[in-house]
């Protein structure tokens, strides 16, 4: 064999991308040098989950459509050495310029190590926490505050619920999902504070048999509505309105899956973040390195709500929902507990919904039954 | 060994006359025909079903060669990827010379690159990169090597399958490495994706020098190495065969089998466990779930392709790696889902697997033969 | 809590789990003893499951009948199974490697047809209900049962009854023993085999419909979480016996439904170890009932795992 140069690898890429009817775009290395821009998407897991993927494809199938943008994705991409080389496959073979790991577990140590080897390439990951002088900086990370989103749907929740009891089927127990766990207890207290949210971890980020076993055994101890955060909420949904029990969703929108039971959900918006992202790049301007925002940015947005929705509780989530876009709600306001008797918020302390201690949050709040570990 | 004098061993190669080297050549032709033959028809078969679903095969394995193996970073792309598997696939490979089925690497995997991590955590700081990484090594192959030998023992003290019982250690050990890397051994800063305290940058097992490869495909290729000698060479590895052709005879023969078959699982758990180590030192930097990456199942692949030759696994590993390396191009410029390799790799393995009803069918490959009709 | 059910949740979830996880796993198992009846071992029923999921979900959308669907899976599996069953006959070839790459390829060929049905919604099997005697929700839904289950259940019966008592059942286990003595019956051994091997692949294939058409009912890539591949180290604990294998699902599925009972009703803590209950057990109850010294009871001779 022959060794290959370089330049007859690229003769031979171009040569392939042109008979592929792919744009000539694709060495594209720097934002300011042309306005035309590659960008990789990489998922965890399938692109049509109804969940956690779904809803990045959604955002990347939004910035499909711009002028100048070439998109190229893969999915199923595990956390290991393979996305480190699907990133860097994106670069050297397909001329990426801009790369959005959309999984957590893709930040640290795989994009910081590409983001190093490759310091001409933009990346920007979604939810990992981004540290001035630590991290590079051609990196940063984005995310949305869902858990306003959880609070609104347990606001639903806590006016759908007769048994005073509600479900939350969880994958692992880390900050995000603890975060989500508490906001949706919170919003149903801030109904009736004798509500009590049974937590179930799955251990797993897709389970479809335990998800479904999880969901029936939360509707046998007397959950009447339910909620998960899971990759594809798609079983939770179904197994739960097999059973009766109202839902709210949670990534995307889960209501054509039971249009009668589902109340509301938190979706992701990612179409506006990326859209956002790719102007900045194609303007030349800087793309950010900590972004941040919630239902008033966009962000993240509340599905129209189902028949089951009371019209008191219409109201108090309309309410709400505008509290929250004027920038001065907070979920988290002292004084309160965790579900293990310790003062976790102190009287008179309230976080912002930016506030970076909820980032790291490990508590589950009183009225949460459940453990952290 | 008494065992050698018993029975009559060929000699490997003698170069005492031109006849015998091609006569030896013949017989190493067999294999290498055979396989690439079995290649070429897997990859025809293939090529229909592209067709089938309207995409273009040459078009298809254009990129693939371009993904694989077409430029210094594809190659090493590959490379990077079958570094893991060299090490499962020992795992399989060699139980498999005494009969022996294991399918449970997986759990010495994610259980070796967890004792690592946690042999390294009191260590850091105090003693020097290099101890501190070949402890991390040590606990790595010890707690793998238990993992299956664990099949073994029970294999031949109980009688319990060592089919089942691997691959039920397998789900066990995943469960068992959640536990702790979300209990005790979870770093409080790991925030979203628990782990444990990760390696400081010096204390990393970096790349072989000149290439963005980790040192695990070397250890990988030393291990192939050694194993190849360890069957071929030793007593032990002789014992082996005769054990692994039949036992019965092998207990006739007073070769302690029990013995033979707790090494060579416990070897082959080392040997998993060794690369849930170089998961952690080189790739992850701390043990997570991602060490349950399904190394230790691809593995199992790798053996049976490698006809449980530790020296064939290194090239149907590095095959296998070019084969994953090309998937993401192909999702990326002709829009075929990830599946696509799957399916290739699926095709590729029934029909060589298949052609090994072609070995001994082939007059030119076997020159006892030869003799015969001249 | 006027609605819960308390510490009671946890022996009715473990009864409700029993019957809504083990269906898969009655169906490749009762499939696997077929083949493995027969003197071949197939291990790759976890590709033939998958498909079969993919393909009874995919004509479902597409006729609306689940039945159809059903058919449809199994009659895939039976293809599966008749290559496995045609490629194993030459000489030379390892099943057991065969069914590894079997189960690659079915995988792999699942999910690239599947894309196109993980969106939209299946019609899904209906269900009966045994539980209108008792006034607790609870009770009820663990006593809605499948088809399946039922047909599972009476096709354990059955094949014990017909591995017994028929001249088919004489045929699997004299070629499942010894080769030569089959054809010193006049049988042939590899028609026999190919003939079990497809009745496997079918009954695997069913099992992967009742994943994806009943419980938990979704076709999507995760669908199975190596059920097919732990149903077929099931039929070796159960000694080949179909009432074993029932028995023996029954078990694996009860123990699969402690984890999340538990942490309903509290018990928090170590979830994932819970979660390996069915894991253990299965392997301690292996320990526990091999031996050493005696060949295992119910192995055809001719197995080439139990040799």
């Amino acid at each position: 064999m022959t060794p290959m140069t370089r330049r007859s690898f690229l003769q031979t890429t171009v040569a392939g991308t042109a008979a592929l009817g792919l744009s000539n775009s694709l060495f594209y290395r720097s934002a300011s040098a042309q306005t035309a821009l590659t960008v990789g998407f990489i998922y965890v897991g399938p692109k049509d989950d109804y969940g956690y993927n779904q809803a990045h494809a959604e955002g990347a199938a939004v910035i499909k459509a711009l002028p100048g943008v070439t998109i190229i994705e893969e999915e199923n991409v595990p956390e290991t050495v393979d996305v480190q080389k699907t990133m860097e496959s994106m670069i050297n073979l397909d001329g990426a310029g801009l790369i959005f790991p959309t999984s957590f577990g893709y930040f640290d140590p795989h994009m910081l190590a590409m983001a190093e080897k490759y310091p001409d390439v933009q990346f920007r990951h979604c939810g990992g926490l981004w540290q001035e002088g630590k991290n590079p900086a051609n990196t940063g990370s984005y995310f949305g505050y869902i858990g306003q989103g959880q609070y609104l749907n347990g606001i639903n929740a806590g006016y759908a619920t007769k048994s005073k009891k509600i479900g939350f089927v969880a994958a692992k127990p880390i900050p995000q999902v603890l975060q989500n766990i508490n906001s949706f207890l919170l919003g149903a207290r801030s109904v009736d504070p004798t509500i009590t949210c049974q937590v179930i971890f799955t251990g797993e980020w897709s389970l479809a048999v335990k998800e479904a076993e999880a969901t029936n055994a939360l509707i046998d101890q007397g959950a009447d509505v339910i909620t998960c955060h899971v990759d594809s909420p798609k079983v939770v949904v179904e197994t739960a309105a097999g059973r009766g029990a109202f839902i709210c969703g949670y990534h995307a929108n889960q209501s054509p899956l039971a249009p009668e039971k589902y109340l509301t959900g938190a979706e992701w918006a990612w179409g506006n973040v990326y859209t956002d992202f790719i102007k900045k790049a194609q303007a030349g301007e800087p793309l950010g390195n900590f972004v941040r925002g919630g239902l008033k940015d966009g962000f993240v947005k509340m599905s129209p709500l189902g028949p089951g929705v009371s019209e008191e509780a219409r109201k108090k989530f309309d309410a709400t929902l505008a509290e929250i876009k004027t920038g001065t709600f907070s979920v988290f306001k002292g004084p309160l507990k965790d579900n293990k008797g310790a003062d976790v918020v102190t009287a008179g302390q309230a976080f912002a919904e930016d506030a970076i201690e909820l980032e790291s949050m490990a508590y589950l709040v009183e009225g949460v039954v459940g453990s952290t570990s | 060994m008494t065992i050698q004098a018993n029975l009559s061993s060929e000699p490997v190669l003698s170069t005492r006359n031109p006849s015998a080297v091609l006569e030896w050549l013949a017989r190493q032709a067999e294999p290498v025909v055979i396989s690439l033959g079995a290649i070429l028809a897997g990859l025809a078969l293939f090529s229909i079903f592209i067709v089938l679903v309207g995409k273009s095969p040459i078009d298809l394995f254009k990129l693939m060669y371009t993904g694989g193996f077409g430029s210094w970073f594809s190659i090493q792309n590959s490379l990077s990827r079958a570094a893991p598997l060299l090490l499962t696939g020992l795992c399989v490979a060699l139980p498999a010379r005494l009969g022996l089925v294991i399918i449970g690497g997986e759990g010495a995997v994610v259980l070796g690159g967890v004792a690592a991590a946690a042999a390294a955590l009191p260590l850091i700081g105090v003693l020097p990169p290099a101890i501190v990484l070949v402890i991390m090594a040590v606990a790595g192959m010890i707690m793998g090597g238990i993992w299956i030998g664990l099949a073994g023992l029970l294999r031949h003290y109980r009688g319990v399958n060592e089919t089942i019982s691997s691959l039920l250690l397998a789900y066990i050990a995943i469960a068992l490495m959640n536990h702790v890397i979300e209990g005790v051994l979870r770093d409080p800063a790991s925030l979203n994706k628990p782990s444990t305290t990760p390696l400081p940058a010096d204390y990393m097992l970096g790349n072989i020098p000149g290439m963005d490869v980790n040192w695990g495909l070397a250890i990988g290729v030393v291990a192939c190495i050694v194993s190849w000698i360890i069957i071929e060479t030793t007593s032990v590895g002789f014992a082996a065969r005769i054990a692994g052709g039949n036992v019965r005879a092998a207990q006739i023969q007073g070769l302690p089998v029990g013995q033979l078959i707790v090494g060579f699982t416990a070897l082959a758990g080392t040997f998993a466990g060794l690369a849930g180590m170089v998961e952690v030192a080189a790739v992850q930097g701390s043990a997570n779930a991602s060490l349950a990456a399904g190394y230790g199942y691809t593995g199992i692949l790798v053996a049976f392709l490698a006809r449980h030759n530790p020296l064939a696994i290194i090239p149907v590993a590095i095959l296998l790696g070019g084969i994953d390396a090309s998937g993401g191009l192909i999702q990326r410029r002709l829009g075929l889902p990830d599946a696509t390799v799957l399916v290739l790799q699926g095709t590729l393995f029934i029909v060589i697997l298949f052609c090994e009803t072609l070995y001994g069918r082939f007059k030119m490959f076997n020159p006892d033969l030869w003799k015969r009709s001249a | 809590m006027e609605d819960g059910i308390g510490i009671w949740g946890v022996p009715l979830a473990i009864l409700a789990g029993a019957i809504r996880v083990s269906t898969p796993f009655i169906f490749v198992s009762l499939g696997e003893a077929i083949t493995e009846r027969s003197g071949r071992i197939n291990l790759g029923l976890e590709g033939t499951l998958v498909f079969g999921a993919m393909t009874a979900y995919a004509v479902a959308v597409m006729s609306g009948s689940p039945y159809i669907g059903v058919l449809a899976a199994m009659a895939t599996g039976a293809i599966f199974g008749l290559v496995h069953g045609f490629i194993c006959k030459f000489p030379k070839v390892n099943d057991i490697a065969i069914g590894i790459a079997m189960m690659q390829f079915g995988l792999g060929l699942a999910f690239f047809l599947g894309k196109p049905f993980i969106q939209p919604v299946a019609p899904r099997l209906p269900s009966i209900s045994l539980g209108g005697w008792s006034d607790l929700p609870q009770v009820q839904s663990a006593l809605t049962i499948n088809v399946l289950f039922i047909v599972g259940g009476l096709l354990a019966l059955a094949l014990w009854w017909a591995f017994r008592n028929t001249r088919i059942g004489l045929i699997l286990r004299v070629v499942g023993d010894s080769s030569d003595a089959a054809r010193a019956m006049g049988l042939n051994p590899d028609t026999v085999r190919l003939l079990a091997t497809a009745a496997g692949g079918a009954l695997a294939a069913i099992g992967g419909a009742y994943l994806s058409l009943y419980y938990p009912g979704s076709w999507n890539e995760g669908i199975s979480s190596g059920q097919g591949l732990m149903a077929v180290a099931l039929v070796i604990f159960a000694r080949w016996n179909p009432i074993g294998c029932f028995l023996a699902a029954l078990l694996f599925g009860g123990a699969g439904a402690l984890g999340p009972a538990l942490q309903s009703v509290g018990v928090t803590q170590g979830y994932y170890l819970f979660y390996a209950a069915p894991y253990v057990l299965t392997l301690a109850i292996l320990i526990a009932t091999s031996s050493p010294t005696r060949a295992l009871v119910g192995a055809p001779g001719a197995l080439s795992i139990t040799k």
